[in-house]
């Protein structure tokens, strides 16, 4: 790989509860050369809100992302605790700009809580990892992977979050050494 | 089959809301496929006129011509598009409708990410068996070709055997040969009898093609790649995945060309003009060429690590010429050929006809003594074809050539040809001049002949 590339973690509304950036940010560091720093900037979501679905536009939040002005990082990653939606899709897990720099994913489906399950941390802290590789291999260039054992294959449930690992497979892998 | 490519899969979202449109098109963009988007229905048919569209996501609601009628007005001129209706006002009605016309499903908006990936994914599986049914069907139609490699002659016998042996090794292959001796039909055999006989072979004639296109032709280009690049095109290196490649006249390959298909061969991967992705190269390569490539080498015009990489196994076709014991039964099957796909009864070719035939010296091969037979059913009326029904110039040509003045140089190029057609068999082609055998040694010795 090239050189570190800086990651600005943002939060998106309030801080996603019981998710740990400090955890987050090491396992994203151990995975790819990545610096990775949070900034907590007021930012005014509520126009992404469809009072409607009780959900936020993800496409919209991804725009406030983009808007930021640039602080020397090469990505930006939003996290948000409020469930997401795309126009014709009930929800997505997250969203990213393909090979350029914003992406943002949503804890609302990440918790066991959601589907009726007692809490669990180290599963919740994990899903959270694989979200954030995933949506940030989307802004490398990455689309979805075929391959079951890498982070970039495609997600439509929590088990399928669950059953894939925090890491990418290797044609993916190879591609990041390119592009990074 | 060889690994999936989304990307060789199109899909059209047509909605008049600009929000799914742009939803669905970066959905479906993250998972690699090919997309593109038409706000109503005029603009999705004049995209369907303009490129291959493999699967529709569209709109029932829509301002204009709604998406039912849109379906059948698609249904009109294309029955293979996969038609997904995603509606927002759904109701059992239009459903109903909807799938009796011919859609492949039915959902409505929102729809759980989960059920769009299904959709989608078993219209891709669809897509893919139809695919290989027209590859298969196609493999079928070349099988019916290599019935036209016909001959006994020991010339032939050697060409079938080397065919054997070579199909079923996934080497490159290089065919010689003159025009119309049948190089493309050696180069179906030897697809049909390997493993890859179930993808296609993919011919391309490179003495047809200008050198300026020549690189779109086999790389593909991206939409944009160059002036007129007005969508994404398939180069033939993508369209041989998994089959054969058959480069006809390669010898006219152009420098350029040739140094792009070098490349290729050693990387076994390329990209489209106007693209960054590779795409692996996955075919057998078989070449063919009139031309005698080590001359072409010496002369600048091929490239010598091309001519290396490419003359790995060579299989010469001898001109008809010097097979002439295999031109009766060339020209029995070739009748009975044409009159089954004519629909005429021609049941024999007389005896004087037959002598013509093998008295000529058909400087165009088997292509030339095709044509003559389909020549000779369309005008016959008898039922059996006469000297007649044959071309004027194939009486009056002899089998000799203008080098021939003497009585001598005809019989000695007539006894060479005689030993060439029973491969250098001197019992058997003495046999056959009706001279003994020391006669026939005694005019080798006296014409300096050499077994090749």
């Amino acid at each position: 790989m090239r050189s570190m590339q800086v990651v600005r973690i943002i939060p998106l509304g309030a801080h996603p509860r019981d998710v740990s950036f400090q955890s987050l940010i090491m396992g994203l560091e151990q995975v790819l050369p990545l610096q990775c720093r949070v900034e907590a900037i007021p930012m005014d979501i509520d126009a992404a809100l469809d009072s409607s679905r009780k959900q936020y536009h993800s496409t919209e939040l991804l725009a406030n992302l983009v808007s930021l002005p640039e602080r020397g990082e090469q990505r930006v990653l939003g996290i948000t605790p409020y469930d997401l939606f795309i126009p014709v899709l009930t929800f997505v897990f997250g969203q990213a700009q393909l090979n350029n720099r914003a992406a943002l994913f949503s804890t609302f489906r990440l918790h066991n809580e959601f589907y009726g399950m007692p809490h669990a941390a180290e599963t919740l802290q994990s899903r959270c990892l694989k979200e954030a590789l995933h949506e940030l291999g989307h802004t490398f260039g990455l689309r979805h992977c075929l391959e079951l054992p890498c982070v970039m294959n495609s997600s439509t449930y929590v088990e399928d979050i669950d059953l894939k690992p925090a890491d990418f497979c290797l044609p993916c892998r190879e591609h990041l050494q390119d592009v990074c | 089959m060889s690994a999936f490519d989304p990307s060789e899969i199109t899909i059209m979202v047509v909605d008049d809301e600009l929000s799914v449109r742009q939803s669905l098109e970066a959905w479906f963009q993250d998972d690699g496929y090919s997309m593109l988007t038409a706000e109503n229905a005029a603009e999705a048919l004049k995209r369907m006129q303009e490129q291959h569209i493999d699967i529709i996501l569209l709109d029932i609601k829509m301002p204009g011509m709604d998406g039912l009628a849109l379906q059948d007005r698609i249904r009109e001129f294309n029955q293979d598009v996969i038609i997904i209706i995603i509606t927002a006002f759904a109701t059992v009605d239009t459903a109903v409708r909807a799938l009796k016309a011919g859609a492949f499903d039915y959902t409505t908006k929102p729809v759980d990410p989960d059920e769009l990936s299904i959709l989608v994914r078993n219209a891709v599986d669809r897509i893919r068996l139809q695919r290989e049914n027209t590859a298969l069907r196609e493999s079928i139609d070349h099988l019916q070709f290599v019935d036209d490699i016909v001959g006994d002659s020991p010339q032939m016998q050697k060409v079938f055997e080397l065919v054997k042996t070579v199909a079923p090794t996934d080497s490159t292959v290089l065919v010689l040969g003159e025009s119309g001796t049948g190089k493309e039909l050696i180069a179906r055999a030897i697809h049909m009898n390997s493993t890859r006989k179930y993808f296609p072979i993919i011919p391309v004639n490179c003495g047809a093609i200008p050198e300026t296109l020549m690189e779109s032709e086999l790389f593909g280009h991206e939409k944009g790649a160059f002036t007129g690049a007005q969508y994404r095109r398939k180069g033939k290196l993508e369209m041989a995945r998994g089959g054969t490649l058959f480069l006809d006249e390669i010898g006219t390959l152009g420098l350029k060309s040739q140094v792009d298909l070098l490349r290729v061969l050693e990387d076994r991967e390329f990209h489209r003009v106007g693209g960054e992705r590779m795409v692996k190269a996955d075919f057998r390569l078989i070449c063919a060429t009139n031309l005698n490539l080590e001359d072409e080498v010496k002369a600048g015009n091929f490239r010598e690590d091309l001519f290396y990489r490419i003359n790995v196994f060579t299989i010469s076709l001898p001109p008809l010429r010097e097979r002439q014991t295999d031109i009766p039964q060339l020209a029995r099957h070739f009748l009975e050929k044409h009159c089954r796909t004519m629909n005429r009864t021609v049941n024999d070719i007389a005896p004087e006809a037959m002598d013509i035939l093998k008295a000529y010296d058909w400087p165009g091969n088997v292509r030339e003594l095709v044509n003559a037979i389909e020549r000779a059913v369309v005008i016959n009326k008898s039922g059996t074809i006469t000297p007649d029904d044959l071309p004027m110039q194939m009486a009056s040509r002899p089998a000799s050539s203008s080098e021939d003045v003497t009585l001598a140089d005809v019989e000695r190029r007539h006894i060479e040809r005689m030993l060439a057609n029973f491969d250098w068999n001197i019992s058997r082609t003495a046999e056959q001049l009706h001279i003994d055998r020391v006669t026939l040694y005694n005019k080798i010795e006296k014409y300096g002949l050499k077994r090749p």
